[in-house]
């Protein structure tokens, strides 16, 4: 059995893929065979663990010792199979870091405790580990049960907004149809998100348990999951799952030899980010342009093809199969007041350690900086915000770090939860640029059915463009102020509604980078091109030479013990040697 | 230029009278031709009652969709949140104005497609680059020139 083998676990996440993690694991395979192992040994392809270390590899005893190599490359896999493997010598220098041990100490992993560990391509990983014993739970239960289990837990929809799941599930049971559906949203638009992608690669079946679950608890005989286009892997892995799901009798006509009958179809986006609001997905998934409607008649009701649709996000189906196993009365014990469970932050951005990391609600944002985050990255230039919630969320300055995440508390500070992306910025990031960057997006993404969002957005955008250029009048802001809370008030749907937000809190927490781009033309941290004039301030020069290094069109000319000097006529604006330079020197 | 159409009939056989096929029918469509040609597009509407605004209109809204034929290797610039706080930005710009290619025109020799991407969720390796299906993490201007001289002499 494959039990008692020692295992070999090679992450094939995006991040280990592109440092050839597929050859890795293929050398180690090879290795096994010529020193005749393999037998003793399994070599396990995981998804991802959610952090960026290249190819990270584990060697799993039966008893559960752990060793993790990071950064491997595929000619040091003879010397881990001859050193560690053969001899019992675990290779020193190859092994994981202290960042490696901090980014994990902080974290509570549920809903991602099976990525980077099983085989996702593997049903019988996924069950060994106690997959499908919730379904089978389930199946025994009355379906209003269920309902009621998934309403005590107080689990709140991931994706964005946070209403109550037990709620949502007991108005589609409640609305009497013969056909609903369960659609499970997977577009993940949010730039700076990207647990659902890890979840979908890494522990697929999750995923379609939580579905086939919540389909026994509405009286759903189908399900839909609709997955970016962006995401090939995940779409990969999720078609193998479903594959393998109805062979083993948990999808099909009979699931589990009981009465009730579920089905998955995935349906892939084809690039569009308001396909993740949910009238706009339905619409998407019915084969028509993405574009929201008015709601009531919400999609509890009336959705997909004119029936009752539960449309719930990755992460919150992925909860499901937890909260059944170990009961409501453990999930709420576990985060705050009013926002129960863990939730998974993509962290990312001038933070040391980027990836996926899963915290009970109610950590504080410091908390996870500077615990897994492991803190800034270039520590002589410090920090100066973060942004949560993507497009729709906000900018958060220092002084509200002791902010503790939860869907109220983030609210009141004027961003979001959102899906949980978490990007860290330093004093090299332009909180006017920042703003303009989301309102380019949500100009570019907006599907032009209501006027505010399609009008009012474009005019933002347009003067947010002109004080980046240094061409900003003393009564722009009143006007983005103005437009600001028209278009939160009249948006046709949430893309409109919240688009607003990034302005609105740099506005509120940074107003002195808009006043010094308005009145002064400074944009303090060099990043808005009209107003960076690429000169080094030799007071601030510290002659190391970085710049020189990081150059890609040979324009600063520099020798040692002098001042480095940017040749204007040769630079291209890239700005590679504001972003190294350690004492931020160049202006 | 004249396109064959024999592979756009075989899979509109495959999705006739089912629901909701347009988008995945016309996802085919380009896998097979790298672009949704026009006369594709007359043919669809003909075989399944459409009109051609109808898919015209999807073809628009839809960011993945290509109307004219693209170059060999498509560069994806990502422009999420952590590739432009880490400088994706300026990669793009370098990208389009070294090579020459425009958003939706490739570059003059066919070579190159060069194309901005909202997000490609793998912030942790910001900027993030995807040539043809190949990701690359921590991307500077020095690294996209290796990549470009090796794309242009892959075979």
């Amino acid at each position: 059995m494959c039990m008692e083998k020692t295992k070999i676990l090679v992450c094939l996440g995006t991040s280990g893929l592109s440092a050839g993690a597929a050859d890795v694991a293929d050398i180690f395979e090879k290795e096994l065979k010529r020193h005749k192992l393999a037998g003793k040994y399994r070599v396990v392809r995981t998804g991802d663990r959610g952090l960026f270390r290249d190819v990270l590899v584990d060697i799993v005893a039966p008893g559960g010792d752990r060793t993790t190599y990071e950064y491997v490359k595929g000619g040091d896999t003879p010397k881990i199979v001859e050193q560690h493997l053969l001899r019992g010598e675990p290779v020193k220098e190859l092994m994981a870091g202290e960042d490696y041990k901090q980014f994990f100490a902080g974290q509570m992993r549920i809903v991602l405790a099976n990525c980077g560990e099983i085989d996702p391509e593997n049903i019988y990983d996924y069950t060994t580990g106690g997959g499908y014993k919730a379904l089978t739970q389930v199946l025994a239960m009355p379906p209003e049960k269920v309902i009621e289990e998934v309403k005590n837990s107080g689990l709140r929809g991931r994706g964005g907004a946070g209403f109550l799941a037990g709620l949502k599930w007991e108005f589609c049971r409640a609305a009497k149809n013969d056909v609903k559906y369960v659609v499970c949203n997977g577009d993940e638009g949010d730039p700076g998100a990207f647990m659902d992608r890890s979840i979908l690669e890494g522990d697929p079946q999750a995923v379609i348990e939580g579905m086939i679950i919540a389909g026994y608890a509405i009286g759903a005989g189908e399900g839909y999951v609709y997955c970016r286009a962006e995401y090939p892997l995940a779409i990969k892995r999720l078609e193998k799952a479903i594959e393998q799901a109805r062979k083993n009798g948990y999808l099909g006509k009979h699931v589990l030899n009981s009465g009730f009958a579920f089905n998955i179809t995935i349906k892939q986006g084809a690039g569009a980010f308001v396909c993740g609001e949910e009238t706009a997905l339905i619409a998407s998934i019915e084969g028509r342009r993405g574009m929201p409607s008015p709601r009531p008649p919400f999609p509890a009701r009336q959705g997909l093809w004119g029936k009752p649709t539960l449309i719930n996000n990755v992460e919150t189906f992925a909860n499901i199969s937890h909260i059944i196993t170990k009961g409501a009365r453990w999930f709420a014990s576990i985060g705050s007041e009013n926002s129960k469970g863990t939730k998974v932050f993509a962290l990312a951005g001038k933070v040391k350690n980027t990836g996926l990391v899963e915290v009970p609600m109610g950590t504080t944002l410091r908390q996870l900086i500077y615990g897994p985050g492991g803190g800034m990255l270039h520590k002589n230039i410090g920090f100066k915000g973060v942004q949560i919630g993507g497009p729709s969320g906000g900018c958060l300055p220092e002084s509200l770090l002791d902010t503790p995440i939860d869907y109220e508390s983030i609210t009141q500070t004027g961003a979001i939860m959102g899906s949980g992306g978490m990007v860290v910025m330093d004093k090299l990031t332009c909180m006017v640029d920042m703003a303009r960057f989301f309102l380019d997006f949500t100009v570019s993404e907006s599907c032009g059915k209501c006027t505010p969002c399609r009008v009012g957005l474009k005019r933002m955008l347009e003067v947010l463009e002109e004080i980046c250029g240094g061409k900003g009048l003393s009564g722009h802001l009143a006007f983005l102020r103005e437009m600001a809370d028209a278009i939160k008030d009249t948006a046709l749907c949430g893309l409109g509604n919240t688009a607003p937000n990034s302005i609105l809190t740099t506005l509120k927490y940074f107003p002195e980078e808009y006043s010094e781009h308005i009145e002064d033309k400074i944009c303090r941290s060099s990043v808005c091109p009209a107003l960076v004039k690429f000169e080094v301030a030799q007071n601030k020069c510290i002659k190391c030479g970085r710049c020189v290094n990081v150059c890609p069109a040979g324009a600063v000319e520099w020798k040692k013990k002098e001042f480095a000097k940017i040749n204007k006529d040769k630079c291209i604006k890239c700005r590679a040697c504001i972003n190294i330079c350690p004492v931020m020197a160049i202006k | 230029m004249k396109v064959n159409l024999a592979a756009a009939k075989k899979l509109i056989k495959k999705y006739r009278n089912k629901k909701g096929v347009l988008i995945p029918l016309l996802q085919e469509i380009q896998a097979a031709y790298g672009y949704v040609p026009g006369s594709a597009i007359d043919l669809v509407s003909k075989e399944l009652s459409i009109y051609p605004v109808d898919i015209y209109g999807i073809l628009t809204f839809y960011a993945q969709f290509y109307l004219t034929p693209q170059g060999r290797h498509i560069i994806k610039v990502c422009q999420g949140t952590a590739c432009h706080v880490m400088g994706g930005k300026e990669l793009l710009d370098y990208m389009t104005d070294t090579l020459g290619a425009r958003e939706g025109k490739p570059t003059k020799d066919g070579m190159f497609s060069v194309e901005r991407v909202a997000c490609l969720g793998c912030c942790g390796m910001a900027p993030a680059v995807v040539i043809d299906h190949d990701f690359y993490g921590r991307c500077t201007i020095r690294t996209m020139k290796e990549l470009v001289k090796k794309y242009r002499t892959k075979k």
